[in-house]
C-alpha cells in the first residue's frame, strides 16, 4: 500500500492557475489534486473550457506568459517542477513529459523534413550524432506503422494524411522514450476510423516504450479502452475520479453524469441523447458554492452556498458533489443512469469491490436484448 | 518545370509588350513637344527636325518603327543628349543606380529581418513598441523628406559624408539610407507579424515541448517560416526603390537612371523616357519571375506543386 503511494510518478496537489487578462483575473484552475502512476493512463475528461490543456501544459512549464501560478505544487519524481527554471524545464520536455497535440495538420514544421523532427528531440537532449538520430528517427517511424519509411523519411508534412501526420507526431513524442507522454485530444481532429487505429497504435506503443500517459479527451467515448482511470473537470476542478468502472458504472456527480448521457452507446434510442443544458460559468468571477450548481437540476440548497467536499466512495473513487453527504435526500439518478448502477450493484458489494467472477466491462457492450 | 517556364516566359513577353505600348500611346498625350525653342522656329524647320526623327510619320507607323528598334535593342537616340543612342546613355547611367539600389535592398531587409525579428519575440515590451514606432516613421516619412534630413543633418552640419555627388564609396552612404528606409520599415513591419503568427502556431509549440531553447525554437523553425513568404516582398520592395531612386538621384545629384528618368520628362525626349521605362519592366517581371522561381525552391509545399503541373 506505501509502496503504490511512493510510485507516483506525478502527483498534482491543490493546483492553482490564473490568467491575467484586460477583462481581470480568469481563475483557470482551481485547486486541482490528482496523480499519475508509472505505466498506467489516466483520462482527464470535461467540456471545452474546464481546464483540461491548462492543467496538463503546467505540467512541462508551456502555460502562456499571462498565466500565474496561484497556488500548488506539481511533483514530478517528487520534485516540484513548478520551481524548477526553464533550463531545467527545457532538459525535461520532450525527454521525461513529452506531448502530443491535436491538431496533426498543423503541428509540424511545414519547411522541415519529418525525418529531421522526429529526430530533434534526440540532438537536443542525447547529443547523439546526426546519422546516428535518424537512424533512430527510421526506427521510430517504422514503429508508428509509416510503410515505405525509408523513403518518406526525407518527406514533408504535407505528404502526409492527417492519420499519418498524427503517427510522425506520435513518433517525434516518443523518440526519447519519455516516462510520461501527454495526449491532448490526439484524435479529435481525426475521422473516426482513424480515431481507432491512433488509439490502438497508441495504446501498443505504451506498453512497448513503457510510458505513463494522461490522455485528455471531451469525449468519454473514446477513454473506455484507452484509460485505467478517469478524472472528470468541471471549470477549473475536478468534480470526480475513479477508475473507469467506477466512472462508467457508478457514476456518482451529475455532471459526470451528463457527460455519460451525451455520449453515444450502442443501446442509446435515438433522441434519447441529450447534451448537458447551459453553459460553463465565467472563470472571471465563479460562482460560490458548486460551480455546477445552475445548470444541475439536481442541485441543492446548500449548492450554491458551499463547496462541496470530495465524498469518498472506495478507496480510488471520489466525488465532490453535496448529493454523497449523509444528510441529503436520496435521489434518483436519469435512468440510463440508474441502469449502468444496478448493473454495478449487481457485480460489487457496499464496498465497491468486485463480488463475481469478473466479466470484462465495457461500455459499448451490454446485456440488453436489442430491441430491434 | 520547362513547361511552367515556358508559360511564364510567354507572360513575361506579353507583359513588356503590353507596358511598351501603353507607355508609347501615353507618352504621345504628354503636353509638349520636345522643343524648347519652338516659338523661334519656323514651320519649315519644325517639320526638318520632326522629318529628322521620323515624328511626321502617321502615329501607328512611328509605333511600329519603334517596336521594331526596341526588339533589336535599339532605342533610338536621345533628343536631348546630342543624338547620344538612349542604349548608350542607359548603358553609362546604369551602374550607380544599380549600386544604390542593390545596398539599399540589402541594409534595408536584413535590417528589417533583424529589427522585425526582435520585435516579434519581444512582443508587447518596450522593445517591440519602440520598434514598431520607427517603422512607421520609416513607412510615413517620404523617401525625399528622409533624404533632405539626412543630407542638411549628416552631410551639410556634421560634415560627416558628402553632401552630394558621385565619387568613392562615401558618396553612395547617404542616398543608400534614404533609400533603405522603405524596405527596411516594409520588411520589419512584415517580418514582425509573420513571426508573431508563426510563434503561436501548433508547431512552434510543439517545438518548445520538445525541450529547443527559445534560441533553437526561433532559429530552427521560426525563422524559416517567416522568411520564405518575404521573398513575395521582393517584387514590391523593388518598385519602392525605384521609384525611391527618382527623387534620391535628384537631391544627391547621383548620376543614375532616376535622375535621368526625371530630366526626360521634363524635356519631352520621347526615344529616353521609353527607353528607361521599357529598362525598369524588363529588370521588374525579371526579378518577379526570379522571386516566383526561389519561392518554389524554398517552400516544400510550392516545390511539389511545381514538380506535378
Ligand atoms: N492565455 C490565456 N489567457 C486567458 N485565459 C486563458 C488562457 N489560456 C486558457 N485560458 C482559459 O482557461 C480556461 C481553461 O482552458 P483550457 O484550454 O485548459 O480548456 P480545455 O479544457 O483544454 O478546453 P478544450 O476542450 O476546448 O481544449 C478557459 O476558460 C480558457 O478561456
Ligand atoms: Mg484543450
Amino acid at each position: 500500500m506505501e509502496n503504490t503511494e511512493n510510485e507516483n510518478l506525478i502527483e498534482v496537489n491543490n493546483l492553482k492557475i490564473n490568467f491575467n487578462t484586460y477583462a481581470g483575473k480568469v481563475k483557470a484552475i482551481r485547486d486541482v489534486s490528482f496523480h499519475l502512476k508509472k505505466g498506467e493512463t489516466l483520462a482527464i475528461v470535461g467540456e471545452s473550457g474546464s481546464g483540461k490543456s491548462v492543467t496538463t501544459r503546467s505540467l512541462m512549464g508551456l502555460n502562456a506568459d499571462n498565466a500565474e501560478i496561484a497556488g500548488g505544487e506539481i511533483l514530478f519524481h517528487g520534485e516540484d517542477v513548478l520551481k524548477k527554471s526553464e533550463k531545467e524545464m527545457q532538459e525535461i520536455r520532450g525527454m521525461d513529459i513529452a506531448m502530443i497535440f491535436q491538431d496533426p495538420m498543423t503541428s509540424l514544421d511545414p519547411t522541415m523534413k519529418i525525418g529531421r523532427q522526429i529526430a530533434e528531440p534526440l540532438r537536443i537532449h542525447k547529443h547523439i550524432s546526426k546519422d546516428k538520430a535518424m537512424a533512430q528517427a527510421l526506427e521510430m517511424l517504422k514503429l508508428v506503422g509509416i510503410t515505405d519509411a525509408e523513403h518518406r523519411i526525407n518527406d514533408y508534412p504535407h505528404q502526409f494524411s492527417g492519420g499519418m501526420r498524427q503517427r510522425i507526431v506520435i513518433a517525434i513524442a516518443l523518440i526519447c522514450y519519455p516516462e510520461v507522454l501527454i495526449a491532448d485530444e490526439p484524435t479529435t481532429a481525426l475521422d473516426v476510423t482513424i480515431q481507432a487505429q491512433i488509439l490502438k497504435l497508441m495504446k501498443e506503443l505504451q506498453e512497448k516504450i513503457e510510458t505513463s500517459i494522461i490522455f485528455i479527451t471531451h469525449d468519454l467515448g473514446v477513454v473506455a479502452g484507452m484509460a485505467d482511470r478517469i478524472a472528470v473537470m468541471y471549470a477549473g476542478k475536478i468534480v470526480e475520479y475513479g477508475t473507469v468502472d467506477e466512472i462508467f458504472y457508478n457514476p456518482q456527480h451529475p455532471y459526470t453524469w451528463g457527460l455519460l448521457n451525451s455520449m453515444p452507446t450502442l443501446d442509446t434510442q435515438s433522441g434519447e441523447l441529450s447534451a448537458i443544458p447551459g453553459t460553463p460559468p465565467d472563470l472571471l468571477d465563479p460562482p460560490k458554492g458548486d460551480a455546477f450548481a445552475a445548470r444541475n437540476s439536481y442541485a441543492l440548497k446548500i449548492d450554491a452556498e458551499q463547496e462541496p467536499p470530495f465524498f469518498q466512495v472506495s478507496k480510488t473513487h471520489a466525488a465532490a458533489t453535496w448529493l454523497l453527504d449523509p444528510r441529503a435526500p436520496k435521489v434518483t439518478p436519469p435512468a440510463a443512469i440508474a441502469k449502468r448502477q444496478a448493473q454495478w450493484a449487481s457485480m460489487h458489494n457496499e464496498a465497491g469491490e468486485l463480488v463475481r467472477p469478473e466479466t470484462p466491462v465495457t461500455p459499448t457492450t451490454t446485456f440488453d436484448d436489442d430491441r430491434e | 518545370m520547362a513547361k511552367y517556364l515556358l508559360k511564364r516566359l510567354f507572360y513575361l513577353l506579353l507583359t513588356l509588350f503590353l507596358i511598351a505600348t501603353i507607355t508609347f500611346f501615353m507618352m504621345k498625350l504628354l503636353p509638349g513637344t520636345p522643343l524648347s525653342n519652338e516659338s523661334k522656329l519656323s514651320h519649315a524647320q519644325i517639320q526638318m527636325i520632326y522629318h529628322t526623327y521620323g515624328l511626321d510619320k502617321p502615329v501607328w507607323q512611328q509605333y511600329l518603327i519603334y517596336l521594331g528598334g526596341m526588339v533589336q535593342g535599339n532605342f533610338g537616340l536621345s533628343f536631348q543628349f546630342d543624338n547620344q543612342p538612349v542604349s548608350y546613355l542607359l548603358a553609362t547611367r546604369m551602374p550607380a543606380s544599380f549600386q544604390l539600389g542593390v545596398q539599399a535592398m540589402i541594409v534595408g531587409v536584413l535590417l528589417g529581418i533583424i529589427v522585425g525579428g526582435i520585435a516579434a519575440i519581444r512582443r508587447n515590451t518596450w522593445v517591440d513598441g519602440t520598434m514598431t514606432i520607427i517603422s512607421i516613421l520609416m513607412i510615413s516619412i517620404p523617401s525625399f523628406v528622409l533624404a533632405i534630413l539626412l543630407q542638411y543633418y549628416l552631410g551639410l552640419k556634421a560634415g560627416a559624408f558628402p553632401v552630394a555627388g558621385w565619387g568613392n564609396f562615401a558618396y553612395t552612404i547617404l542616398p543608400t539610407i534614404a533609400l533603405a528606409g522603405s524596405p527596411f520599415a516594409t520588411t520589419a513591419r512584415f517580418i514582425r507579424t509573420e513571426m508573431v503568427d508563426v510563434m503561436s502556431s501548433d508547431y512552434i509549440e510543439l517545438a518548445k515541448a520538445k525541450g529547443l531553447t527559445q534560441t533553437g525554437v526561433v532559429y530552427h523553425h521560426a525563422l524559416r517560416n517567416s522568411l520564405i513568404p518575404l521573398i513575395t516582398l521582393i517584387g514590391p520592395l523593388t518598385v519602392n526603390l525605384m521609384t525611391g531612386s527618382l527623387v534620391v538621384e535628384n537631391i544627391f545629384a547621383v548620376p543614375g537612371i532616376g535622375e535621368q528618368f526625371v530630366k526626360s520628362i521634363t524635356t519631352n525626349d520621347y526615344p529616353t523616357i521609353m527607353g528607361i521605362t521599357m529598362m525598369y519592366s524588363v529588370l521588374l517581371v525579371i526579378v518577379l519571375l526570379i522571386t516566383d522561381i526561389v519561392y518554389g525552391i524554398v517552400d516544400p509545399r510550392i516545390r511539389l506543386q511545381g514538380g506535378q503541373s
